[in-house]
Formats: C-alpha cells, sequence, structure tokens
C-alpha cells in the first residue's frame, strides 16, 4: 500500500538539538525470513484482524510467486474478473481501517474545550503553540491540536472539536479569502484539512492559510485568532 | 567413514528438478509467438543449471515480454514500464546470493526504460538480461517501437515508420563497462539455449538481444531469414560458441569472433543483413558493482553501531561531562 508522508520546506529543513538516541538493537532490521512457507499458505493469505498479508521473501521454499502492479487474485495471478477487482479493493481498504483502529487521538494543546481550536499539521506547530501560549496568558480560551495522520484520521477527533465553540485550521496552502468580492459560500475554497474535516464530521471548521513560501508566524496565528474570535463568522455558519 | 555419510546424506536432500518444476502456468502469449522459445530455453537452463526455484528472481518490466516471470515457477517482479532495471538492481543489491534475471521487451528497454538501460550496462551487476525483441508494442496492439523497421505502417505511424530504428546491440557496445553481449534469434532454438546458458555463467552484465516473431502483427518480417540460412551469420570462437555439425549444415555463414574484440564486434552489430547469431563481446574482467560497493558482506549489528556512533559523534555536545570537569589551568 502506498504511504505518502507530506513535508513542506521548513519541516525538512529545519534544525533542532534533539537528545543523543541511544542504539538499540530493536533498531535493527529483522534477519530475512528463509524458512519454507506453510503448507496452503497463498501470497495474498491476509489476517482479517490486522489487515495484514504475510510477505513471502525470495528464498523461502514453497513461496514462489510474482508480484505484479496488475489486478491479481490471492495467488498472485493476474486477474481481470469483476469479483476479484472488488475484492482488492475491499482488502486494501480494510487494512487501512484495521491500521486507523490502532492510532490514537492527537493530544490537545491547552485546555481540552473552550471558545476556540485551532487544527494544523506539519511545520505549524511551532508557530500555533506559541500563539496558543500567547492568547491564554491573555485569558483567551484557545487551545490546539496537531495531526499527526491526516488519511485516515485517528478516531475521537470528533468528540475534541464539539468541545470548542468554533474551530479553525492554520495551513501552509491556498484557500479563499471571503473579503474577496467575487468569493462566497458557495464558491469558496477551503484549505485542504479543513475541507477533509468538515466532510468527515460535519463539523463547521472554518480555515485561514498563508502560501507565501515562508513559515507561518506565531504574530500571525495570534491576529487570525483574535480576529476570528472577535466576530464569530455569521456567514460561515448557515 | 563418517564423512562418506555425511556425503550421502547431503546427495539424498540435494533437490533436482524437472522442467515442471519451473513451469507457472500456461503462457497466454499467441501461438508462434517468440516469447514461447525465450521461455523454453530458460526453463531449460533452470533445470540442467538445477537453480532452486525459491532463490531465482525473475524481473520484468511491461509489455508481452514483461509477463514472463508469471510464467516462472520461481520469484517474481512484474514491475513498472521501463523500470525492470532499478528494480532487478535492487533485489541483486539485497540478496547477491539469488540469481537474478530480467525480461524486457523492445519498447520496455529502449524507449521509456532506455536511460535505466544504459547505467545497468555501465553498472555491470551480475544479472542475466533477456531483450525480446520483436520490433513492435505487441501489448498494446501494434504501435511502432524504436527497433521497428523504417516504414513499418503501425496504428502510430499509419504513413509508415519516419526514422531508422535502434540498433540494440550497437547501443550496448558503446557503453562503459559493457562485459556480455550476445544475439540470438527466436527460430534457433540450439543456439538461443546455448547463448543464454553462457550469458547466465558471465559473472556481469549479460545482455542477449533476441529477435523474435511477432506472428500477429509483424507476420511476414522474418520471413527471408527463415527460407534462406546464409542471412544469418553465425558467430564462432574457442571463447564464444561452436555450433554443432548439424547446425553447421545448415548455417554454413559462419564467422570467427573473438569475443574479447570490441571493434569487430562492434563491426558485426552494425550488420542487419545478415543477422549476427552468437556472442558479440564477452569480457569477464570488468568488476561487478556488487564487488566494487562491497555489497553483500554481512552488516553485523556491531558494525551498525559503530557506523551511528561514528556519525552521531560528528555532532554530539557533552555539556554535563564538561561541567562535571574541574576547570585546570594551562
Amino acid at each position: 500500500m502506498v504511504v505518502v508522508v507530506l513535508s513542506d520546506a521548513s519541516l525538512s529543513t529545519a534544525q533542532q538539538p534533539f537528545p543523543r538516541p541511544q542504539f538499540s538493537e530493536d533498531w535493527l532490521a529483522p534477519p530475512i525470513d528463509q524458512t519454507p512457507v506453510p503448507e496452503g499458505a497463498r501470497p495474498y493469505d491476509w489476517d482479517p484482524v490486522t489487515g495484514i498479508a504475510r510477505r513471502f521473501i525470495p528464498g523461502q521454499p514453497g513461496g514462489m510467486h510474482t508480484i505484479t502492479g496488475l489486478a491479481h487474485d490471492r495467488m498472485s495471478k493476474v486477474a481481470y474478473d469483476p469479483s476479484i477487482n472488488e475484492e482488492g479493493l475491499r482488502a486494501r481498504s480494510l487494512k487501512l481501517a484495521a491500521l486507523q483502529k490502532t492510532l490514537k487521538a492527537p493530544p490537545v494543546y491547552g485546555a481540552p474545550e473552550g471558545e476556540l481550536l485551532l487544527v494544523g499539521w506539519g511545520s505549524t506547530q511551532g508557530a500555533i503553540e506559541e500563539a496558543v501560549d500567547r492568547l491564554r496568558a491573555q485569558g483567551l480560551a484557545v487551545s490546539s491540536m496537531h495531526l499527526r495522520f491526516i488519511q485516515p484520521l485517528p478516531s475521537g477527533i470528533r468528540e475534541i472539536l464539539q468541545r470548542f465553540k468554533q474551530v479553525m485550521t492554520i495551513e501552509g496552502n491556498w484557500s479563499d479569502r471571503l473579503n474577496d468580492e467575487l468569493i462566497d459560500e458557495d464558491n469558496r475554497r477551503y484549505s485542504a484539512l479543513a475541507m477533509m474535516l468538515r466532510s468527515r464530521y460535519l463539523v463547521d471548521v472554518d480555515c485561514w492559510s498563508e502560501a507565501r513560501g515562508q513559515p507561518i508566524k506565531p504574530g500571525s496565528v495570534v491576529d487570525v485568532a483574535l480576529a476570528k474570535m472577535k466576530s464569530p463568522s455569521k456567514k460561515n455558519r448557515g | 567413514m563418517g564423512s562418506a555419510l555425511n556425503q550421502c546424506i547431503i546427495r539424498i536432500h540435494e533437490e533436482h528438478h524437472a522442467l515442471e518444476d519451473y513451469q507457472g502456468g500456461v503462457p497466454r502469449w499467441c501461438s508462434g509467438c517468440g516469447d514461447n522459445a525465450i521461455l523454453a530455453a530458460v526453463q531449460r537452463l533452470c533445470r540442467d543449471e538445477d537453480l532452486a526455484p525459491e532463490r531465482t528472481v525473475f524481473v520484468s518490466g511491461i509489455g508481452c515480454s514483461s509477463r514472463f516471470p508469471h510464467y516462472m515457477k520461481t520469484y517474481g517482479f512484474h514491475g513498472i514500464h521501463g523500470r525492470a532495471f532499478p528494480l532487478a538492481e535492487g533485489v541483486k543489491m539485497a540478496r547477491p546470493d539469488l540469481n537474478v534475471f530480467v525480461n524486457t521487451g523492445d519498447g520496455d528497454c529502449c524507449s521509456i526504460g532506455a536511460a535505466h538501460w544504459i547505467h545497468a550496462i555501465r553498472y555491470n551487476m551480475n544479472l542475466t538480461v533477456i531483450l525480446h525483441d520483436n520490433h513492435v508494442y505487441g501489448l498494446t496492439k501494434k504501435q511502432a517501437s524504436p527497433t521497428s523497421p523504417m516504414g513499418l505502417k503501425s496504428n502510430t505511424t499509419p504513413r509508415g515508420a519516419v526514422l531508422e530504428p535502434l540498433n540494440p546491440l550497437l547501443v550496448s557496445l558503446g557503453v562503459a563497462n559493457a562485459s556480455f553481449i550476445a544475439q540470438g534469434v527466436d527460430w534457433m532454438p540450439e543456439q538461443l539455449y546455448d547463448i543464454i546458458h553462457k550469458a547466465f555463467k558471465h559473472r556481469g552484465f549479460s545482455f542477449v538481444r533476441v529477435i523474435q516473431r511477432c506472428p500477429e502483427f509483424l507476420p511476414r518480417m522474418f520471413e527471408p531469414w527463415l527460407h534462406d540460412p546464409g542471412k544469418t551469420l553465425l558467430l564462432t570462437h574457442a571463447n564464444g560458441l561452436r555450433p554443432s555439425a548439424e547446425v553447421s549444415r545448415t548455417y554454413r555463414n559462419q564467422r570467427e569472433h573473438d569475443p574479447l574484440d570490441i571493434d569487430t564486434a562492434r563491426e558485426i552489430a552494425a550488420c542487419e543483413d545478415p543477422i549476427p547469431v552468437g556472442i558479440l563481446y564477452h569480457n569477464p574482467a570488468v568488476p561487478c558493482y556488487e564487488d566494487r560497493r562491497h555489497a553483500g558482506a554481512p552488516r553485523s549489528p556491531e558494525l551498525t553501531r559503530a557506523g551511528l556512533d561514528a556519525e552521531l559523534d560528528k555532532y554530539t555536545i557533552w555539556p554535563e561531562e564538561r561541567d562535571s570537569q574541574p576547570a585546570q589551568a594551562v
């Protein structure tokens, strides 16, 4: 299954001190399994609990098969019949679901409930949390949540979102601004994360984003949050 | 006595394989397709060399040719278009203990994968490569490939292909570190087997171009060569191949060619009629990439730890240690 790790320039080129890691043998790749494959096992048999198929490694007697990018049956033979196509899609989707079951809800920074929750992902964590500190120092009930997994999203996020009166994402990508003449609630493009949260949780999530190719600054986030709290977006609330 | 007994036990446990042990399913290629001839030769090679099926890997890209791994009862990697070489290189780097073969077509190798092909030759890893060259894209139903003859009318060249074909032998012979370049034709099964056998025995990147018929889209293309054995030039040498008396009776057009002579190899490679068949170039002295890189050397936990520590030592500062040391007067 394809895994995409999202990053951006300020995250991938950032430098910061960290404690020297203590070497652990757990880091080492396990020895390559060369034992015979159990009688009757097929290359794409999978565990319905973990969603994982045991991979047969070259050198394992009895496990010979050909990996292919084409639709295939559980023996890894190319197959074009409709039922196998659907079975493959279902198995891959359930594999993702099994992974999702292992994810923990992200921690909330600040208080677990309040007026405004800022949601971010990636390199904006430091800026958002610094902004939350400044706003809370002013006595404002602002918290933040930083997502590590975006697809699939861990369980428990819905409940976190519902504990705040307003939710807003902070992202380094494009979203339309409502003060532009041409933009209204019918054509506004939300930033990517806001769109995902809205569609999955049916929660009214607003967004603020910048696409300037530079790190988002804590001061900008403070200004945005203050503006948001001063004038709760009636236009946005339907 | 003891050692003889051990020998006996080892014998008993040694597996011997029959042709069927390498047959992975009924090929879906057209009848008369040259791919079938290559499959037969390769399965024979596996049996004769008694290759353990579980320690043998066939890697391919996309196309008719690249269905090949599915028809072998070994491990296989039916990869993505043009990328058979990097996949095979990865397999070989991680697992030098495996026999790794590459099956690629004239579209896969000479068009979309051409850059990988050139660098694969230069890397000279120990891989046995077969270029299934039928001069046309068959799986997608007749489009001109880089080796299609000039004037070929196809779905992409309705008024005839406008360019001279690319010559895979000449390209290969022009790349640094080339170590084994040969050519076979699907209608000479004995020679094809001998060439593939020699290729397998070479330690390095053995490149075998097989000129093959596509009965569906180019049914008459090689008829003149089939009808006139004089249009085939058999290359012979003590360090190359010696055709059997039977083959020599039919194919009398022969040339003594030292496989170490790269200049003559290039001259022969440039010739398309007669078609040269045999070993054009073979230099066992060219070092393999995996030997230069010392890949396959056992990476023990201690080695990994030492490497990691050395890297971390470059950047680590130890403030506690420095603070605990009493200041010394210098």
